[in-house]
């Protein structure tokens, strides 16, 4: 099932899956999906645990092969080309695609600037200047650099769990993504922390394609403009947020928006 | 109710036994450690002095004379050892940690685990015939190389069991970031576990810092200071080894003061491996 | 001296065993918990030891020790029997079973304590509640469970006993016999290699003393397997062996 596109005008769509099907050996955990993701908006993935919602996403960026056992059948457009094509190399994907973790994971061992700059591929001495600049504008726009300013050679590990976590989405956006992918980001923060990465992520829009997934079905119809309904492996149905938690069009849609299961 | 109370106090007695019993194992086990302290500090203190470091050994049967020799070879071996054995006990070790489903780990692995127990002379004797008999000569060399392959299954133990204390989320952070397989294991995850890898590490250096056997037929010895590791070398502990079992008393004084000096660098090594785990917290 | 080797290492697990099972036990159930971390490192100390420096502790301070105190008695109780007949000389498989006991101690011990802290805690408990005292829950609680791991551990002990060197050939007597008398002379497989090696010009002690070496191999390498698999099994797969 796809969305409805004619008559709600939405912006062109740089990412989209193609009969997606993705498997742990030989079972689906995910099931021919076909969905597209408009650029430059937020694009919430919800459903019942277990179903599926962070597979798939990990299908974006070609992280569920690396998975024991994962294996992919399908299409991931993006820009038009089949990201699953052997042509493609995975790395250089994984530099267009970023991906934050559900669990704040900074590095240990680096500084705050080492972190969010270990994704940048540093091509020679010449370039260090470039690297502090895409530093200090990765902090920007994750809302960081006030509070990091003046530190930004002490370690990470000594942010708090919001800090850390928006440490992660600056080191995903250092590298100038197409496509941002957060698998449910704030289920680990205490809701003052959860308010802020929220926020954090309606910014993100202006600048990157956003696909979160979430459990918490108020924080999907807060960020996002277009909500996908995952059930057991398959998209149930995807549309514009407003219409997804007002006027479902599927039963399942309307019983889980409704709080009658999940 | 007399019985009752009879066999009550009759098991409270054994245990109160028992339990004296263990407290009295615990210390009879440990009278030998301070004894071996004890002795080492009161026999050998006599004998180390500035000489003792300085000077080689004296012609036999006379007195004086230090280990100098024993002192350099015993830097030699065990430093060109650690040279071979550590990178490749480090990379075996995370490659099990990293890799360890495939069929190659499972070789590696077993070699490690047969290596670990095999008694250290069988090891000289292999090298002997590997190295020193086609070379024609004991060399220091040979020693290292007997010492490494000691220390290597040690090295990938630790190392691995480190590295697998890494949590699989900063793996996949690395991953997530375009970074390859290896870059993660050695950037990533290598560097956040480093300080329990260097603790291996010199925990296995003190472990063959003390070793004699393998060095019996590899690195043999030798009367004069050498430092070319072609050449057959003294090492601290062959030292201690010859004086002990030899005829002379001078000898026996002096074997003290090598084994005290043989013993506090195998503990400087063993503190400081715990030295290092103590300041990650 | 393949008696040599399997009598001497009999000898110091008849020792080290009960020394260094009531160690684990000590530090894991009745030792005060400030105590535990001092005397579970002074223990481990003892493994750190080089072997040369337990021979020549062994030919200096023990052996006149044994001469002077231990053997007489042993003599005055035992001299009857074949074990402990005969002139004492210091060197003797007596000297060495003692310094294998000593040395093998801290790996026994050190295993079976992570053995028994591998039992859960409800079993200690389930004994108590129902009335035993301290003693009799571990005796009859905590060992059972821990039987295979602590077997394990007895065999890793065995495994290096069999195959250590220096200090064996520094106290045993290196003497080729096979007397029954602990207070004798003995030999031992490593310490034949170790002292006949460097001498062996005839290929055919050459020879023989590489088929020793691959005897020794072979049966240390089977009583390691086995106690590796008995620890593994019962105390989880991240076991700090040494």
């Amino acid at each position: 099932m796809s969305r409805d596109d004619a008559s709600k005008g939405t912006p062109a769509c740089r990412l989209a899956t193609v009969d997606l099907t993705a498997s742990f050996f030989d079972n689906a955990a995910v099931r021919k999906v076909n969905l597209e993701f408009p650029t430059k908006t937020v694009t919430a993935i919800i459903g019942p645990s277990g179903c599926g919602k962070s597979t798939f996403l990990r299908c974006l960026n070609r992280m569920h092969e690396l998975s024991d056992g994962g294996t992919v059948q399908g299409k991931v457009l993006l820009d038009g080309s089949d990201i699953y094509d052997r042509s493609t190399d995975a790395i250089r994907l994984r530099q267009r695609v970023g991906m934050v973790f559900q669990k704040p994971t900074p590095f240990p061992t680096m500084t705050i600037f080492q972190n969010v700059a270990a994704g940048l591929r540093v091509n020679g001495r010449g370039r260090v200047d470039a690297v502090s600049d895409r530093v200090e504008a990765a902090l920007k726009g994750a809302a960081l650099w006030d509070e990091v300013a003046h530190r930004l050679n002490t370690s990470a590990m000594e942010l708090s769990g919001g800090q850390q976590q928006r440490l992660c989405i600056a080191r995903a956006i250092a590298p100038r993504p197409d496509v941002v992918l957060l698998d449910e980001p704030t289920s680990a923060l205490d809701p003052a922390s959860t308010q802020g990465i929220e926020d954090l992520v309606q910014d993100l829009k202006s600048d990157y394609t956003v696909v979160i997934v979430t459990h918490n079905m108020q924080q999907a119809a807060r960020v996002s403009d277009y909500t996908a309904f995952f059930y057991l492996g398959e998209l149930i149905e995807a549309d514009r947020t407003d219409d997804i938690f007002r006027n479902p069009r599927e039963d399942r849609t309307e019983a889980y928006v409704t709080g009658r299961f999940g | 109710m007399i019985t009752m109370t009879g066999r009550r106090f009759r098991r409270r007695i054994v245990s109160r036994v028992m339990t004296s019993a263990t407290v009295l194992a615990a210390t009879l086990a440990v009278i030998p450690l301070f004894m071996i302290f004890a002795y080492l500090l009161l026999k050998g203190a006599s004998s180390v002095d500035l000489n003792f470091f300085l000077q080689n050994p004296a012609p036999a049967g006379t007195s004086g004379g230090g280990v100098a020799p024993a002192i350099v070879g015993t830097g030699i071996v065990v430093g060109i050892a650690a040279l071979i054995g550590l990178p490749i006990g480090v990379g075996a070790g995370v490659f099990l940690a990293e890799f360890g489903t495939s069929r190659l780990s499972f070789i590696v692995r077993f070699v490690s685990d047969v290596l670990n127990g095999t008694p250290s002379i069988l090891v000289g004797v292999v090298v002997w015939t590997w190295m020193v008999r086609p070379m024609g000569h004991f060399s220091a060399l040979a020693g290292s190389v007997s010492l490494a392959i000691l220390m290597i299954p040690m090295v990938t133990r630790t190392t691995e069991e480190m590295v697998n204390l890494v949590p699989g989320s900063l793996r996949e952070a690395a991953l997530a970031l375009g970074y390859t397989r290896w870059r993660t294991s050695l950037k990533i995850v290598l560097r956040t576990a480093l300080p329990g890898v260097v603790t291996g590490a010199l925990v296995a250096v003190a472990r063959i810092t003390g070793e004699t056997a393998p060095l019996l037929f590899t690195a043999f010895g030798n009367l004069n200071f050498r430092t070319d590791p072609l050449e057959p070398m003294q090492t601290l502990s062959l030292q201690v080894f010859t004086y002990a079992t030899g005829p002379f008393p001078e000898w026996h004084r002096l074997a003290w003061g090598a084994a005290l000096v043989l013993v506090t660098l195998v503990l400087v090594f063993s503190l400081g491996a715990r030295y290092v785990t103590r300041r990650r917290f | 001296m393949i008696v040599g080797t399997l009598l001497s290492s009999a000898l110091a697990l008849l020792i080290a065993v009960p020394l260094a099972l009531g160690v684990a036990v000590y530090l894991t159930e009745f030792s005060p918990g400030w105590l535990r971390g001092p005397v579970g490192t002074l223990v481990e100390l003892l493994a750190a030891i080089p072997s040369v420096v337990y021979g020549l502790w062994g030919i200096f301070v023990l052996i006149p020790i044994l001469r002077a105190w231990i053997v007489p008695s042993l003599q005055l109780l035992f001299g009857w029997t074949p074990f402990f007949s005969g002139n004492f000389l210091g060197n003797s498989m007596l000297a060495a079973g003692v310094v294998l006991a000593i040395m093998i101690l801290p790996y026994i011990s050190a295993v079976s304590r992570e053995v028994l802290l591998a039992v859960p805690n409800h079993q200690r408990e389930a004994a108590l509640a129902l009335g035993a005292t301290r003693w009799e829950a571990v005796w009859s609680a905590v060992l059972p469970y821990g039987r295979a791991g602590i077997t394990g551990a007895v065999v890793l002990g065995l495994g290096r006993a069999l195959g250590e060197t220096m200090a064996v050939t520094m106290v045993i007597g290196n003497r080729h016999a096979l007397g029954v008398s602990l207070l004798e002379p003995g030999y031992s497989m490593a310490a034949a290699i170790a002292n006949e090696f460097s001498e062996a010009n005839a290929e055919l002690h050459l020879a023989a003393l590489f088929e020793i070496g691959l005897i020794l191999f072979v049966i240390t390498v089977c009583v390691n397997g086995f106690a590796r698999l008995l620890v593994w099994r019962v105390a989880g797969h991240s076991l700090k062996a040494r």
